[in-house]
């Protein structure tokens, strides 16, 4: 016999239209939906994020006080091996300072692409079982690499100030602009190669590499000069400022640039690249490009994620 | 009828890919379909789903139901054809598939909770019934990794009620945690039918399926084969079941007898076999109708080419839904049977049998002394309970309602 909740629910839902089950597919309208679905999960996204830190630290003593010990420990050799040792600091006042900033805002990227990558496969067990939009979990780590980042800034900038080099005035206005860059970044290449890893497994060792060496590209322990003035002394001017064209180009080492501009108050003393600000636009903009990009791809791809893993 | 799924032709097929990794992929370069298996999870499945119902997946192993339970929560998409639904879905495939065994139970409600599309807010006002629901309040604060077995799947099946679906997609995790706590979640599934909600679910257990759906679909190799009341869909799949078991039997005995050829005995397929199972008044003449209270008699005939000793009968009723109404056994009764040779009959006479109005059958099972079974039949002998249309359930008793002041 039907009861009347039955009636009531069957006529609540006749009113609803009939939508397919799953991902949205094709591009038409993917982006909007796509950012729909995600503002329709945003407190799960929040919840993954705090999920990803408190499970990290958890039955340790200290907690997360450990997410400083890595860059600490790196800013602890760098400084004296890299710095007193190869006497990389005799150039660069405050060199502290200086090496800390530099690996704060590469710390931000590289945790986000590194954890970004092997986020599908490390959810795989929630990929196959429960239908959510897949995107939240390279985001959750973007967001976890955040946190970390947070962290760090704290003690950068009480840094700043106990040596009496506080950032003050204009100079702040690229700390947004070069953190936006940075995540920009981060988070297109984390919605990429999550989703590639799922299908070439590689994909997570070359990204391993490809940090390493990106690492020693960007000018985080040493002066961005030192590019310029390395280069075989042979070449012809043409070449030289060919090849810094191509050093400069690359998004990560401007934010970083954006980041010691902002933070080391020393660097003032040093040569300043021109147009900073300009640059970090246009890579910017790129960068929202690539961002759709990514973001598509991974929607084509993310169909077939619960089969896949 | 509002439906909140329609299924049109629906096809999947799945390609194992062998090789993962970059060097597979090159060396097995331009010889992809080697290295390829492919076979159709699903085939031109079509299916409406109304809003309200109950609808039950059965089949045998390997036979589409998870995938197509999986193709309607979205988490698979379909080759061709179209999966549609309305309204909220919230899927419990897995129990916990959400939890994170570092992270205490509470953590985990709320986390879990977000996955099926709870907000916080929502989940907040449900946490004292989850918990309450769960039954494991002084465990709550605890990491789940220390939690046992049970208690981690009473807190996830929990979490997965009282999130407020319309469709409920539910996948083999009703046979969880102890006997009351099964019941509990029996009650609440009948709540939620209650209140209007669809469910589907994946089953193995028939019994299960015939007591809450109204409606069995029957799938086999990606394809439905019966789609009906649970009565009648069952009944497919149980035959289905016992041609396998019989193939099965048949495979197993002939090998068996295979060896003892080989060991020297010239016998050839000479188990003993039911040959019928029979419904007899106290008169000892067959009937096809008996009243609710009632003295009959269930006489089997086995044949046995050869003696054989120490066999075990079973005898029974089963409803209309196949579900055993009554049953007993030789070995219970505690009358080992004598060596049998040749054509024997067996019968178990049941005084005073009362059950309840209704469509019922016999059903038999021969065992050999080691616990294999030789021989089984099944809807045997329909015969028809007579009844006053005043009862329900199993059994019938003289029933009399009296009202006073208490």
């Amino acid at each position: 016999m039907p009861n009347p909740h039955t009636a009531q629910r069957a006529a609540l839902l006749a009113a609803e239209p009939m939508r397919p089950a799953g991902p949205r597919k094709g591009v038409r309208g993917g982006v909007v939906s796509a950012l729909r679905d995600l503002a329709a999960h945003r407190e799960l996204l929040g919840m993954l994020v705090r999920r990803e830190i408190k499970a990290r630290y958890k039955d340790s003593a200290l907690g997360m006080v450990w997410s400083l010990g890595r860059p600490l420990a790196m800013l602890g050799i760098y400084y004296v091996v890299l710095g007193q040792f190869l006497g990389a600091a005799r150039g660069i006042d405050d060199f502290a300072i200086f090496v800390y900033t530099g690996l704060t805002a590469w710390g931000l990227f590289s945790d986000a692409v590194s954890a970004g990558t092997g986020s599908i496969i490390a959810n795989g067990g929630l990929v196959k079982k429960v239908y959510v939009p897949r995107e939240m979990f390279p985001l959750a780590s973007v967001g976890s690499a955040l946190f970390n980042f947070g962290i760090q800034m704290v003690v950068l900038i009480v840094a700043t100030a106990a040596l009496g080099h506080f950032p003050t005035g204009a100079r702040w206005l690229y700390f947004p602009l070069a953190l936006v860059v940075i995540l920009v970044y981060a988070t297109a290449l984390a919605l990429f190669l999550s989703a590639a890893n799922v299908y070439l497994r590689d994909i997570s060792y070359l990204i391993e590499i490809a940090i390493m060496l990106f690492f020693w590209v960007s000018p985080i322990v040493y002066h961005w000069t030192f590019m310029a003035t390395n280069l075989p002394a042979g070449w012809s001017a043409g070449m030289r400022s060919a090849v810094m064209d191509i050093y400069l180009a690359n998004p990560i080492t401007l934010a970083i640039l954006g980041f010691q501009r902002a933070f080391w108050v020393a660097g003032d003393t040093h040569e300043q690249i021109a147009d900073l600000a300009g640059r970090l636009g246009i890579v910017f903009a790129v960068g929202v490009a690539l961002l759709w990009l990514a973001q598509r791809y991974f929607t084509r791809k993310q169909a077939d994620f619960a089969q896949e893993l | 009828m509002t439906n909140v799924v329609e299924i049109r032709d629906l096809s999947k097929h799945f390609s194992i890919s062998k090789d993962k990794s970059l060097k597979e992929r090159i060396v097995n370069f331009g010889r992809g379909k080697a290295f390829r298996e492919e076979f159709w999870a699903l085939r031109d499945v079509s299916l409406d789903i109304a809003s309200g119902t109950t609808v039950g997946l059965v089949g045998p192993n390997g036979s589409g139901k998870s995938t197509l339970l999986k193709m309607i929560g979205g988490i698979l998409q379909p080759d061709t054809g179209t999966v549609d639904i309305r309204g909220r879905l919230a899927a419990l495939l897995e129990l916990g598939a959400g939890f994170h065994p570092d992270l205490t139970g509470r953590e985990n409600v709320f986390l879990n909770a977000a996955i099926l599309g709870l907000s916080r807010a929502e989940t907040e006002k449900h946490f004292d019934a989850i918990v309450d629901f769960s039954g494991i309040e002084r465990f709550i604060d605890t990491q789940v990794k220390f939690y046992s077995s049970g208690m981690y799947v009473r807190l996830a099946f929990a979490v997965a009620v009282h999130v407020d679906p319309d469709i409920l997609l539910v996948d083999e995790v009703l046979a969880v945690g102890d006997l009351p706590f099964q019941q509990k979640c029996m009650d609440r599934i009948r709540q939620l039918q209650h209140d209007g909600r669809t469910i589907v679910f994946v089953s193995h257990s028939l019994d299960q399926v015939a007591e809450l759906c109204d409606r069995a679909v029957v799938l086999e190799a990606g394809t439905v084969i019966a789609d009906d009341v649970p009565a009648d869909s069952l009944k497919v799949l149980r035959e289905e079941f016992d041609q396998r078991r019989a193939a099965d039997l048949e495979k197993q005995l002939a090998a068996a007898a295979a060896a003892r050829a080989r060991l020297g005995g010239a016998e050839g397929a000479d188990w003993p076999r039911i040959e019928s199972v029979e419904l007899l008044g106290p008169d000892g003449a067959p009937v096809r109708q008996v009243g609710p209270q009632a003295d009959v008699t269930i006489a089997v005939t086995i044949d046995a080419p050869r003696p054989t000793d120490r066999l075990s009968l079973t005898g029974g009723i089963a409803n209309a839904l196949g579900v055993t109404a009554y049953a007993t056994n030789t070995e219970i009764q505690q009358a080992s049977l004598p060596t049998i040779s040749g054509r024997t009959r067996i019968d178990f006479t049941l005084a005073d049998l009362r059950l309840v109005e209704g469509n019922y059958s016999l059903f038999a099972a021969l065992d050999a002394h080691d616990g294999a079974q030789l021989d089984q039949r099944r809807d045997q002998t329909p015969f028809v309970v007579t009844g006053d249309h005043k009862q329900g359930g199993f059994t019938w008793a003289r029933a009399q309602v009296s009202v006073a002041q208490a």
